[in-house]
């Protein structure tokens, strides 16, 4: 037998025994991986779980804005054990918002929508996620994602009045429409008719728009509320 | 030298957007490019400067589209939509609907305006010239709202001069010939509603 031949046989052979020990690894990082799969579900059924309200949440009448015709909403009053903490509360008002239409008609937003997170930030800016469905699954149009947009921020300005604007997220980013046609870039004003909220401090600021979602909202100071301050005021 | 506006028609969509699309097969993104056609002949006709965002299948960004409408001195832009939902043969007008701004990050109060914050100081010509074409949509097609309705529309969020969207009822039409046979009349009102906000000259009035 040539050299060579011997040489490439051997090449060959440690080759195949190599190949064979990394399958094994390679076997292993698999069943890893579809563990560590199953503890993301965990995760996210962990996430998408309803609030749990307390004893201590009163239940109070809460308007719902649901769908009343293609091009509008209107209110209905449901009895909900709501949290006095202003993000619980949104999120809460938000889920009844998906879960419970009377009718299918009424329904906004997408039944497999899930609110994947929901938080205030202390200048009142409130930030609604949601998932994948809500863009996906909304009929493509100027007045059919306008209706969307107003059930979610008038049932959210009816029931957290700490909420100055809003700004909706789908999975976690920002994108550029609903579902081709409304804004999502930008925000939508909440309460804008009551007088503006203090400015927080930069020391008060703190909380990143992944804080959990107890961040507090300041209370609506009486005094002291700079011009500069205003909803309006420019970027 | 021709001076005078010049009408921005903005077909949405195009390409692998199809926009809004409906059980028989309709598409807004095909719809609106007949409606675009109909009314640069209109506006033509009228003795009007017309340019379009797009006038095959393709799919130009917001930004591109904005460009278009930012490129001339005296520009009047039109975003034409068909939606999902609304009762068949009603046409409804938007404005562009100013968020409150985000809060400043600091003492930023005499910035200047951002391309992505273009179309706010038009709003109140915006809400002029949507109600004008309004006004013609709602004599034309019954069920239509009398008034224009202010919403974001993402299209009209960087263009730095007079805009709306002009959306029809709708996609879900159960044979397109409802929808097709809407975009003469449509394109005729809409025309004589940017000619009432923008009159060019006193021998173009001639409207029929």
């Amino acid at each position: 037998m040539p050299r060579n031949l011997k040489i490439a046989l051997g090449i060959l052979i440690v080759a195949v025994v190599v190949g064979l020990i990394s399958l094994r690894g390679l076997q292993r990082r698999m069943t890893g991986l579809a563990e560590s799969q199953s503890s993301d579900e965990e995760a996210r059924r962990e996430v998408l779980a309803p609030e749990i309200s307390t004893s201590s949440d009163a239940k109070v009448e809460t308007k719902i804005y649901w769908a009343a015709g293609e091009d509008r909403v209107a209110p209905t009053t449901v009895a909900l054990a709501l949290s006095s903490e202003p993000a619980v509360r949104g999120k809460q008002v938000l889920q009844a918002l998906i879960a419970n239409p009377t009718t299918a008609e009424q329904r906004t937003i997408p039944g497999d929508t899930a609110l994947l997170g929901f938080y205030i930030l202390p200048d009142g800016t409130a930030i609604a996620d949601f998932s994948m469905p809500l863009s996906a699954e909304t009929p493509s149009g100027i007045e059919s994602e306008q209706v969307v947009v107003d059930s979610i921020s008038r049932t959210l300005e009816s029931n957290v009045p700490t909420a100055r604007r809003l700004k909706i997220l789908i999975n976690g980013q920002e994108v550029d429409t609903l579902a081709g046609h409304v804004d999502l870039t930008g925000f939508f004003d909440l309460n804008s008719t009551s007088a503006p909220l203090p400015v927080a401090t930069p020391s008060t600021q703190a909380a990143p728009p992944g804080a959990p979602a107890t961040a507090k909202a300041p209370k609506p100071a009486s005094t002291s509320a700079p011009a500069a301050t205003a909803p309006k005021s420019p970027r | 030298m021709h001076l005078g506006p010049v009408i921005v028609l903005d077909p949405g969509h195009g390409g692998t957007d199809t926009g809004a699309r409906g059980a028989a097969g309709i598409a807004e993104k095909d719809i609106v490019l007949q409606f675009a056609r109909a009314l640069r002949a209109e506006l033509e006709r009228l003795g009007y400067r017309v340019a379009m965002t797009r006038n095959d299948d393709s799919n130009p960004s917001y930004d591109d589209r904005a460009a278009l409408g930012n490129a001339y001195r005296d520009a009047v832009f039109v975003s034409l939509h068909v939606s999902s939902t609304g009762r068949i043969g009603t046409a409804r007008t938007y404005y562009y609907q100013v968020p409150a701004a985000a809060p400043a990050p600091s003492g930023g109060s005499s910035s200047p305006i951002t391309w992505e914050d273009a179309q706010r100081p038009y709003i109140e010509t915006s809400r002029r010239l949507a109600n004008l074409v309004q006004i013609e949509l709602s004599h034309r097609f019954a069920g239509s709202p009398n008034a224009p309705t202010p919403v974001a529309v993402r299209s009209l969020r960087s263009v730095g001069a007079p805009a709306v969207a002009v959306e029809v009822s709708s996609v879900a039409a159960s044979d397109p010939v409802a929808v097709t046979s809407l975009v003469g009349p449509l394109a005729n009102s809409v025309a004589r509603g940017v000619a009432a906000f923008h009159p060019i000259t006193p021998v173009a009035t001639g409207l029929p």
